[in-house]
């Protein structure tokens, strides 16, 4: 039996998680071996910690959201903190009040951390910059979506045992996708190629300097890839222009079950969610035994305890 | 009563190690019923390793019902500023139930008394064992909470505030060893 004495793993020192791109490869294993860690609190009879005691997290969405915001407040109620939520219904922002002033006011009343969703790219970093206390990104615009880009590699992770050499086609609507943008810098930085796959409207040629490769032919790449992302067509973002007719979309670039009979035997099926069936993938294969769906779900709540716990161990280190 | 009488020395090889948890499994198999079950749950990551280690010597005592786990405790500290470097947060693995039956919780080193009682509370959210015994390979003192071992290898008394009592186990650091030396 040989035990690791010492993590010989790097020192988190981030107060704020606002994306993936300026992460470390290490500082990615870190969180998604600490997941790992806290994976196992959800399994206990009494499903909690008490790390965060004591703290504050507020949850302030300015857009739409189910998962992501349950499972922020699940995560710090099974690290022991106490939950505000904040939504821009009912609240000062509809009388005018600016997103740094609505901040400011909130922690002014002692809050550690603020979870926040906000149609804007850079309105996480934005809120860093004003406030003292911890910022997590929770979608900002078309930007970054950086705890769904760690759930979805923990959770490739967990299926394959490894990241690095894997084929990971992501499909859709690419370019107003912040999910798509965080899993290619991570995903790129662990060492496994992304395809992005999609009409050249959605997704363009641009993004091939970030690293990934563009193809907009879905059934040229479907035979070889290790894992299927199929994202969300987000109807209010898209512009009429982008996009021609649904049932054409489909026929292209959907899931279909004639598709997916091409695809290689142990293929990986993840859908960030909520999941338009029968448009980007068919039912019979969300649900099906190939999909990992609901376990990118399962693994979201323990990746972020994982987020919640570092960034506030990060600020004792101020 | 611990297995070295003083005065104490400032350092321990591998033979000594040897003895000091013979020493130590023999008087846990004399107070435990060798035929009913036991569970053994060590504390991260030293812990662990001694644990591991009384097991397979308490088997050979005649122990054939041992369950085994091992808790991470760093969620339940109360002195992680303390402590320097924030540690890697690692699994907790206690598949066992833990009720009713007794546990012993096993450490390598016990000073202040906090990392123990940061195990009870983490204990506490598994089960409730009937009995909770606490053996470590090195009593060092300097106790802040109201906590004492059962089952002690070796006591050091006058170890200075400044000093740290370091365990070097095979399975971890690949020797066997106690050495008392200066915190760096």
């Amino acid at each position: 039996m040989t035990i690791p004495a010492e993590s010989k793993l790097i020192r988190w020192t981030r107060k704020h998680l606002l994306g993936l791109e300026d992460l470390s490869p290490q500082e990615i294993v870190f969180v998604l071996d600490t997941a790992n860690s806290f994976k196992e609190v959800s399994t206990r009879s009494v499903k909690k910690v008490p790390a965060l005691r004591g703290r504050v997290m507020v949850n302030t969405f300015f857009e739409d959201s189910t998962r992501t915001r349950t499972s922020f407040s699940l995560a710090a109620s099974r690290l022991s903190a106490d939950i505000i939520d904040f939504s821009e219904k009912g609240s000062s922002v509809s009388k005018g009040e600016t997103l740094i002033d609505t901040a400011r006011n909130i922690e002014a009343m002692g809050v550690d951390i603020i979870v926040i969703r906000h149609p804007a790219a850079g309105a996480a970093e934005l809120l860093a910059r004003t406030v003292q206390c911890s910022v997590v990104n929770a979608g900002d615009g078309a930007h970054e979506h950086p705890t769904q880009g760690l759930l979805d590699l923990y959770t490739i992770r967990e299926r394959f045992g490894k990241i690095a050499g894997l084929r990971i086609a992501i499909v859709g609507d690419i370019v107003n996708s912040r999910v798509a943008r965080s899993n290619l810098f991570a995903l790129t930085k662990l060492g496994a190629e992304v395809i992005l796959v999609g009409p050249p409207t959605l997704v363009p040629r641009a993004f091939e300097k970030l690293g990934a490769k563009v193809v907009h032919d879905f059934d040229s790449v479907i035979g070889s890839v290790d894992v299927v992302n199929m994202l969300r067509v987000q109807f209010e973002r898209i512009k009429s222009s982008q996009f021609p007719s649904v049932r054409e979309f489909t026929r292209f670039f959907g899931l279909t079950q004639e598709r997916f009979h091409r695809c290689k035997k142990d293929v990986f099926v993840m859908h960030p969610g909520p999941m338009n069936r029968g448009v980007e993938i068919s039912s019979g294969i969300a649900d099906g035994a190939h999909s990992g769906i609901l376990t990118q779900v399962t693994n979201g709540l323990a990746v972020r305890m994982a987020v919640l716990y570092l960034v506030t161990q990060a600020q004792q280190e101020e | 009563m611990s297995y070295f009488p003083h005065p104490v020395r400032n350092q321990y090889d591998e033979s000594d190690v040897r003895r000091i948890v013979e020493h130590l499994v023999s008087r846990i198999a004399s107070t435990f019923p060798a035929e009913k079950q036991l569970n053994i749950v060590g504390i991260r990551t030293r812990g662990e390793a001694l644990a591991h280690r009384l097991t397979s010597m308490l088997r050979q005592h005649g122990f054939g019902n041992i369950g085994r786990g091992v808790l991470d405790i760093t969620l339940y500290r109360d002195d992680l500023s303390e402590i320097g470097p924030r540690p890697m947060v690692r699994p907790t693995h206690l598949d066992i139930s833990i009720d009713e039956h007794p546990l012993l919780l096993v450490d390598d080193v016990l000073f202040t008394g906090r990392s123990v009682r940061s195990a009870l509370d983490a204990l506490a959210d598994f089960g409730r064992p009937g009995v909770i015994r606490l053996a470590v390979l090195v009593d060092r003192g300097g106790r802040e909470l109201p906590i004492q071992p059962d089952f002690v290898g070796l006591t050091l008394s006058d170890v200075p505030s400044d000093h740290r009592v370091n365990v070097r186990l095979r399975e971890t650091d690949g020797k066997d060893e106690i050495v008392v030396e200066p915190r760096a």
